[in-house]
């Protein structure tokens, strides 16, 4: 049995709108084990970016448990939420969300100049993680001088900055054409294999969730089905 | 950290160059206006303390309090030559004279002009005038007991500013209706009012305007320079007792150059301060205008807001973000306002000099000026960009990154 990485127990999230209230999730359970890879399915609106958040600390259930090593981190304050995010979360969004006026090299050295990290040590780093996904001829380039598929490589080797054992992505593939998208999902599954981090990954896209070993669905913020590809 | 959160403010500025000029326009003609201010005010003071050490330490001044008169009456309250032979007898006095200052109509050829006419004493009191206001002598000699119709001109007459013909030595002008020859040339001295002065002789003087008595300022050197006040005091009795007025109602002012120079500069100061105080009028605009654009930045970056967050930004780091940014607006625009603030305050002093003959406009120049107005205007954006930057770094990062 492998060890939990994080757990979601029983997780509701309510956004109140004026007098509406909207149940992104109800009761979510969720428990992701150290170094799997996990895809979460569902129709528009079921709350897949809601839990990824959630699992990334960038927000906090208004009900339940998050437990991320053995500590419930739901009641933390923004600022310890930040530290854990830095530290132990790498985030690929559908849209890249690179720092425009940054170049590929400053956006990747970013994470780790808010972890404290020498000059000398991020920049020698952010180059390795840049050939990595083989843009080391890019580094200098501004996000608006890159492909889309070249900028989400850029948004992979910032996941990496500050080496995270949870690597979260939210659509990363919803903005490319499958060819593109192809390449990004080969470099998540080589982090996987490789370097044994643990992935979770939303898509929309049936073909695309087969290379998780393991995949949740979600309706109406709740897990409705899952399915094991191993 | 703050070192790469400053390149990081200083790249989002030249990233919008035309906006961080608009907004730093505020700051710098602010802090210009500032330094030009401090610069010349600071720098006339230091003239003027100069012109106060020349004259030295040793000296009391004797004036009739102007506004002073006999209830009913018109007549001004004056000094006469028996209050000068009072205070002669006074102990501890090495030297003493008394002058006469009038306006008078200057006549050169057909050339007309209102100047002021000093009358220069003889003898002792001569020579205590020449010390005491460093009188020299450019050209030709300087007055002698002897003299009866003879004057000196400053340079101003000689460089044919003042009458607009050029007088020289042994032309023969006309005071107020008697023909004096003129002996010497004075150099300039830097002090407006003297610059434009005749030299007379004292006698001459009080024939063309009739004033056989009055005295305008007593001049007072004293032997012991330590004794300066109690010498001020000594003389002040015994002018009241000769005078018949009370202690408190003297109608007489005694002076010393340090008093003179106390109440000059307790003027100066406030004169400054009031200057400086509408300059800073400036800066504050212009750090409304650096709130004012750093309220847009936080708004048009929000979702920047929230990347840095998703990716380990404490509020902290975005807090110190905004406010180097905001400050860095705020030095920038002050390193363009102390060059040109100092610029200007050179330049004044530069058409002061050359082009309208004044000495004691001067430009002070000194590190802690310089620094202390960059540090400032640091000061000013970072504190004007206080509450974006708090806004900035209060924004919830799911919220902040779901906006486009
Ligand atoms: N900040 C918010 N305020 C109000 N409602 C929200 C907020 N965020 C999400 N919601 C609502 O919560 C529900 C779940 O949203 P979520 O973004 O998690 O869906 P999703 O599964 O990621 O959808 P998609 O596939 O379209 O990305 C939706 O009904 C959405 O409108
Ligand atoms: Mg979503």
């Amino acid at each position: 049995m492998k060890r939990s990485v994080i757990r979601l127990e029983n997780v509701w999230k309510v956004y109140k709108m004026g007098d509406t209230h909207v149940n992104a999730l109800q009761g979510l359970h969720l428990d992701i084990k150290e170094g799997e890879f996990l895809a979460i399915m569902g129709p528009s609106g079921s709350g897949k970016s809601t839990a990824v958040n959630m699992i990334g600390c960038l927000d906090v259930p208004t009900k339940g448990r998050i437990m991320l090593d053995q500590h419930d981190i739901s009641r933390l304050d923004e600022s310890e939420l930040a530290q854990i995010r830095g530290r132990k979360i790498g985030f690929i969004f559908q849209q890249f969300n690179l720092i425009p006026t940054l170049t590929a090299l400053e956006n990747v050295t970013l994470p780790m100049i808010f972890q404290g990290t020498g000059e000398g040590e991020r920049i020698s780093r952010a180059k390795k993680l840049l050939g990595l996904v083989e843009l080391g001829e890019r580094i200098y380039h501004k996000p608006t001088e890159l492909s889309g598929g070249q900028q989400q490589r850029v948004a992979i080797a910032r996941s990496l900055a500050n080496d995270p054992e949870v690597i979260l992505a939210d659509e990363p593939t919803g903005n490319l054409d499958s060819k593109t998208g192809s390449i990004v999902i080969d470099f998540l599954k080589r982090l996987h294999k490789a370097d044994g981090k643990t992935i979770i990954m939303v898509t929309h896209d049936a073909a695309l969730s087969r290379v998780a070993e393991r995949v949740e669905f979600l309706k109406d913020g709740k897990i409705v089905k899952s399915l094991n590809n191993k | 950290m703050l070192r790469d959160y400053f390149n990081f403010a200083l790249g989002t500025i030249s990233h919008r160059k035309l906006r961080s000029w608009l907004t730093m326009i505020g700051i710098f003609i602010g802090i210009a206006a500032v330094v030009a201010l401090i610069s010349l005010g600071q720098g006339f003071k230091q003239a003027i303390n100069k012109e106060f050490e020349k004259i030295g330490t040793d000296k009391l001044f004797i004036t009739a309090k102007s506004g002073f008169g006999a209830p009913g009456t018109n007549a001004a309250v004056e000094l006469v030559e028996d209050d000068m032979d009072v205070v002669k007898r006074t102990q501890g006095i090495e030297n003493i004279a008394g002058y006469l200052m009038v306006n008078s109509k200057v006549e050169f050829e057909d050339e007309v002009g209102f100047f002021l006419v000093l009358g220069m004493p003889e003898g002792d009191e001569r020579r205590l005038m020449q010390e005491t206001y460093n009188i020299k002598i450019q050209e030709g000699r300087g007055l002698r007991d002897s003299d009866e119709f003879s004057a000196l001109i400053t340079n101003g007459y000689a460089e044919k500013k003042l009458l607009g013909k050029n007088l020289k030595l042994r032309d023969k002008i006309e005071v107020s209706g008697k023909e004096f020859t003129i002996v010497g040339v004075i150099p300039k001295t830097g002090d407006p009012e003297f610059d434009r002065a005749l030299v007379l002789p004292l006698d001459a003087v009080r024939e063309i305007s009739n004033e056989a008595e009055r005295i305008d300022v007593i001049l007072v050197k004293v032997v012991n320079v330590n004794s300066i006040s109690s010498m001020a005091e000594r003389i002040k009795s015994d002018l009241r007792r000769a005078r018949d007025v009370k202690k408190d109602e003297e109608d007489f002012d005694i002076q010393t150059p340090e008093q003179l120079l106390g109440s000059f500069n307790d003027i100066l100061d406030i004169v400054q301060a009031v200057l400086i105080g509408i300059a800073a009028i400036s800066l504050l605009v212009g750090g409304v205008g650096i709130a004012n654009t750093m309220y847009t930045a936080v708004v048009e970056r929000t979702k920047e807001i929230g990347i840095m967050k998703s990716i380990g930004a404490q509020n902290r780091d975005i807090l110190l973000i905004f406010l180097m940014e905001s400050g860095l607006l705020g030095l920038i625009g002050g390193i363009i306002g102390v060059v040109l603030g100092f610029g200007l305050s050179f330049t004044v002093e530069f058409i002061a000099k050359s082009a309208l003959g004044i000495n004691l406009v001067e430009a002070y120049f000194s590190y802690s000026l310089l620094f202390g107005a960059l540090a400032f205007s640091f000061l000013i954006g970072a504190t004007f960009g206080i509450l974006p930057a708090r806004q900035a770094s209060l924004m919830r990062p799911v919220q902040a990154l779901r906006s486009k």
